[in-house]
């Protein structure tokens, strides 16, 4: 898919929360907006549009990016992961999700499912954060309601469970 | 916002970049990791024809020694460039600096050449290239070029790069054994463009230091010797020559204040960590 003309419609496939689908771009579209619009993937939260409050932020092979500054056409492809995709096939929330959901760390939610995609790359890359590195990655995003103390109190306490629950296993 | 209708070219190699950097000329733009591009293009304040998408060419991306110098391909992420693990030994300014540019999220996207390309004034890496006395490496089809940071960003958001050519790499010299270096800045918020920034480097007795976010692109001072008496009228010196300006963020006395206070404070940092 080398050249792609400005006013047609390409077919883009790639692996969404884990299936592969098909869908029509433009290469003006915006990742956000075909997530939202042509995917109908309304956890893809939009509110600036232009990197600044991290609403939007997906997985792109894994790692957390601004969905809406990327262009839909260049991850023909590629895995991108959404909040849409964390529970599981049952509707059950993951523990990332639970324990934002004991800890009250959204009030409205617009910013939730961008934080939650950014703490998933994060624990990934660093399963046992200080609070200090914690809080410095959540500066990518903009939430007006918690005060992120809740925020970082449901992630510290992932945090705490997955590491019990890794050395019971040993 | 959205971005006006652009024809999009994912390069498969630099030879075909660069073919239709040459073929379309201004019309068309670069776009690596995207996130100034993208931002400014959602805002139509770029409305480019075409957008050469580069990010996908895989000898670009790398990391490698050159000389004395780190060598970072166009495709190089900052992230990855963060994840280096010879990075602290190597260029202890860039693991420094780094984590002030943008936030997670845009780093793991954003690109070390993209960020010098753009050449904002407040930004990290155009601030650290400079210091470093680093080099930029331009290819177009009619061949190469090396500038120095010096004579590549001439202004804000301008440099000396022709419209056909593409920021094949840059070159950051790395550290000199017993030298110490230091970067520190004032945001409004963390991740936030920088009010001021400061890169300093000391060896023996002299020090360089350089300063973004005040003047239209980043300046460097040096000092064959700095005793301690005589750094604060140094950067009072040094604060009014970079004619800051008020603007929404910051007053020029504010700025210069910043410059006297982070300057102090990052000549202290550098010469504590020489050896
Ligand atoms: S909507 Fe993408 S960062 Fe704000
Ligand atoms: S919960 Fe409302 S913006 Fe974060």
């Amino acid at each position: 898919m080398p050249f792609l003309n400005k006013n047609t419609r390409h077919s883009i496939t790639l692996f969404l929360d884990g299936r592969k689908v098909t869908g029509l771009a433009e290469p003006r579209l915006l990742l956000s907006d075909f997530l939202r619009q042509e995917q109908f993937i309304n956890a893809v939260h939009v509110a600036c549009e232009h990197g600044v409050c991290g609403a939007c932020t997906v997985l792109l092979d894994g790692k957390a990016v601004r969905s809406c500054l990327i262009f839909a056409v260049q991850v023909a492809g590629r895995r991108i992961d959404t909040a849409a995709g964390l529970a599981d096939e049952n509707g059950e929330l993951n523990d990332l999700q639970r324990a934002f959901r004991r800890h009250h760390a959204l009030q409205c939610g617009y910013c939730t499912p961008g934080i939650l995609m950014s703490v998933t790359d994060f624990l990934a890359r660093n399963p046992q954060p200080t609070e200090g590195a914690l809080r410095e990655m959540l500066s990518g995003h903009l939430c007006r309601c918690t005060g992120y103390t809740g925020i970082v109190r449901a992630v510290l306490d992932v945090v705490a469970k997955r590491v019990s629950s890794r050395s019971s296993c040993t | 916002m959205k971005p006006k209708a652009f024809d999009y070219l994912r390069a498969e190699s630099i030879d075909e970049a660069l073919a239709a950097l040459a073929e379309h000329g201004t019309r068309a733009l670069l776009l690596a990791g995207g996130q100034s591009l993208v931002a400014m293009v959602n805002f139509r304040l770029l409305e480019p024809a075409l957008l050469v998408d580069i990010s996908s060419i895989n000898s670009l991306r790398y990391i490698r020694m050159a000389g004395n110098s780190l060598e970072i391909g166009a495709a190089t992420t900052q992230a990855e460039l963060l994840a280096w693990p010879e990075l602290e030994s190597r260029q202890p300014l860039l693991a420094k600096a780094l984590p002030f540019l943008g936030h997670m999220q845009t780093r793991n996207r954003g690109t070390v050449c993209g960020s010098i390309a753009h050449a904002d004034p407040s930004s990290e890496l155009p601030l650290c290239l400079a210091t470093l006395g680093g080099e930029v490496i331009l290819r177009s089809i009619r061949g190469e070029r090396v500038l120095s940071a010096a004579d590549f960003q001439t202004g804000m958001l301008a440099t000396a790069r022709h419209q056909d050519e593409m920021i094949a790499a840059v070159r950051l010299p790395v550290a000199q054994p017993t030298a110490g270096y230091h970067f520190d800045e004032m945001a409004i918020r963390r991740g936030d463009f920088a009010v001021a920034s400061v890169a300093a480097v000391a060896s023996g007795e002299a020090v360089r230091l350089g300063i973004g976010g005040v003047a239209d692109r980043p300046m460097v001072y040096d000092w064959s010797e700095l005793e301690e008496n005589i750094i604060d009228p140094a950067l009072n010196a040094l604060a009014w020559d970079l004619h800051g300006q008020d603007d929404l963020h910051a007053s020029a006395r504010y700025r210069r204040e910043l410059v006297r206070r982070l300057g102090r404070r990052a000549i202290k940092e550098a010469r504590s960590c020489r050896s």
